[in-house]
């Protein structure tokens, strides 16, 4: 495919220490323009790891990423990165940490702010716009902290477990309208996830990582209609699919 | 108000043991005046007071005015010149162990017995915990949002300006608290050394006059304009951090 947005080849990334950690070895992924791709794996596969070679805030030890033909190699703010913890600015209100990408990408406060208003009612954040971060839910901060990577002028997201801090109630609500909220405007996504049922709601592809030193095991393309709702998680196509994933996790005989 | 009421109470069963103590024993009020000589003492200098009490405080404000100033504007450098912060930060940690109080007959030769050198030690006095705070503040900026903010793409510039500097407030002002406890004391102080008014000349005069009274009597309203200076710093940390209040409640607009 020439239309990747996003592309990763043989990326390999030890962190330095004493011993080094091999975190990732020989990945390769890509998303296609507008597509919703997860990254699914379990806990310390290196999962982060990836989306920071992407931000730029990591070089890796060997292999290429690049957005939209870019590399992302020593290169800031190609992509919207949605880092695992909110990273709110405590000091701000609800309305300059929503803007905070958008300033700093240099869109005019005036326009950056009236660009929120027209989201705030959809993050469920429009009565807390002067509110102080501390003064948020878990799932609120979490929303706003969403709303400002959405609020970024890049046309590729790298969201790391945008929804963790949430109940699992609460988490298929939101998958539901993460959903939707992506399809209004169509930007390339890489989500991070280690929910199947998430990564399969939502995503076109799925990439299934092994445990550390993480490498890709399956690619799974997901092909249910859309939108796609909580109850399709017991549709006989959805089954076949998670049976795949769990097989790729050896979760299954 | 309500939590200084137990201190309060304190005090008062202080002085009054005080005054029953003094009395009961006759001590001579040379050596050791009853608080309400103290208060005596007051009322007779009501007039002659608020002339001391206006230099001595203008002196401490000013310094420490000043020592924000110097402290803020070392400690950005310190932050974020590496090669500042290594000759710098380790001469700073150490002169903080120098009393800066030996150097006031120094700055009396220096700068004669004006204001200047009042203002000097003041500034000596609160530049060093200002310095030192806001400095580690700057640092101590949480390196995940600096990372994040740098992914978006800000510069050096606007991650000084958007998180450092406010990660740096809370530490300022606990700095310039320890500067404004000890600011007034390091005013009266350097006033010993020659002046023409405050408290500090205040107190020698006093002395010279055996009003052991009037030296006691003075020496309580130091106290009360320290921890008067240092209430007010504390106020304006309340609102120069607004997101940092305790009990900050979630208020609905609907
Ligand atoms: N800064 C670092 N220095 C050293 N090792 C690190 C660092 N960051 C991560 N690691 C190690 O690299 C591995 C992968 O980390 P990473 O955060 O990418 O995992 P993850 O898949 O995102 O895990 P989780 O699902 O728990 O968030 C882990 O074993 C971790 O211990
Ligand atoms: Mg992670």
């Amino acid at each position: 495919m020439t239309e990747a947005a996003v592309r990763l080849e043989g990326v390999r990334h030890v962190y330095a220490g004493d011993p080094p950690v091999v975190a990732v070895e020989n990945i390769s992924i890509e998303a296609s323009k507008g597509s919703f791709v997860s990254l699914l794996g379990p806990s310390g596969c290196g999962k982060s790891t990836i989306l920071r070679v992407l931000a730029g805030l990591i070089a890796p030890t060997a292999g290429t990423a690049s957005i939209d033909g870019q590399s992302a190699v020593g290169c800031y703010s190609l992509a919207a990165h949605m880092p695992q913890r909110d990273l709110l600015l405590p000091w701000r209100r609800v309305e300059a940490n929503a803007t905070l990408g958008a300033e700093i990408a240099g869109i005019p406060r005036a326009e950056a702010r009236s660009l929120a208003d027209r989201l705030y009612e959809r993050f469920g954040l429009d009565e807390f716009v002067h509110a102080w971060p501390s003064q948020l839910s878990g799932g609120m901060r979490q929303r706003l902290a969403l709303l400002r990577t959405f609020l970024m002028p890049r046309s590729t997201l790298l969201l790391d477990e945008p929804l963790g801090a949430l109940d699992a109630l609460t988490r298929r609500e939101m998958q539901e309208w993460l959903e939707n909220v992506w399809q209004s405007d169509r930007r390339t996504v890489l989500l991070v996830t280690h929910d199947i049922e998430e990564a399969l709601l939502l995503s076109d592809v799925v990439y299934v990582m092994s445990p550390r030193p993480g490498h890709i095991v399956a690619r799974i393309d997901v092909n249910l209609a859309r939108p796609r709702r909580t109850s399709d998680i017991i549709s006989p196509g959805f089954v076949e699919l998670k049976e795949r994933v769990l097989e790729a996790l050896h979760m299954r005989p | 108000m309500r939590e200084l009421l137990p201190a309060m109470i304190f005090v008062g069963l202080l002085l009054v043991g005080w005054e029953m103590w003094v009395r009961a024993r006759d001590i001579p009020t040379y050596l050791l005046p009853p608080p309400s000589d103290l208060w005596q003492a007051f009322i007779d200098q009501r007039h002659a007071l608020p002339v001391h009490i206006r230099t001595t405080l203008g002196e401490a404000l000013l310094g420490l005015l000043c020592a924000s100033l110097l402290g803020v504007l070392l400690a950005g450098l310190i932050a974020s010149v590496p090669l500042i912060r290594r000759v710098l930060y380790p001469l700073l940690v150490i002169s903080q162990n120098i009393p800066v109080l030996v150097l006031a007959p120094l700055l009396a030769v220096w700068f004669g017995f004006g204001m200047t050198p009042k203002v000097v030690i003041v500034v000596l006095i609160g530049f060093f915990p200002i310095v030192v705070n806001t400095t580690d503040g700057l640092l101590r900026a949480d390196r995940e949002i600096v990372e994040l903010v740098r992914s978006m793409g800000a510069n050096r510039w606007q991650i000084f300006r958007t998180v450092l500097v406010p990660s740096a407030i809370p530490s300022f002002f606990a700095g310039l608290q320890i500067g404004a406890a000890y600011a007034v004391i390091g005013a009266v102080i350097a006033e010993w050394m020659g002046a023409s008014s405050g408290l500090g000349l205040f107190i020698t005069r006093s002395q010279r006059a055996f009003r052991t009274d009037q030296i006691f009597m003075a020496v309580v309203v130091i106290a009360l304009i320290s921890v008067m200076l240092f209430a007010s710093v504390r106020l304006l940390a309340h609102f120069a951090m607004p997101w940092n209040r305790d009990g900050v409640q979630v208020t609905k607009t609907t």
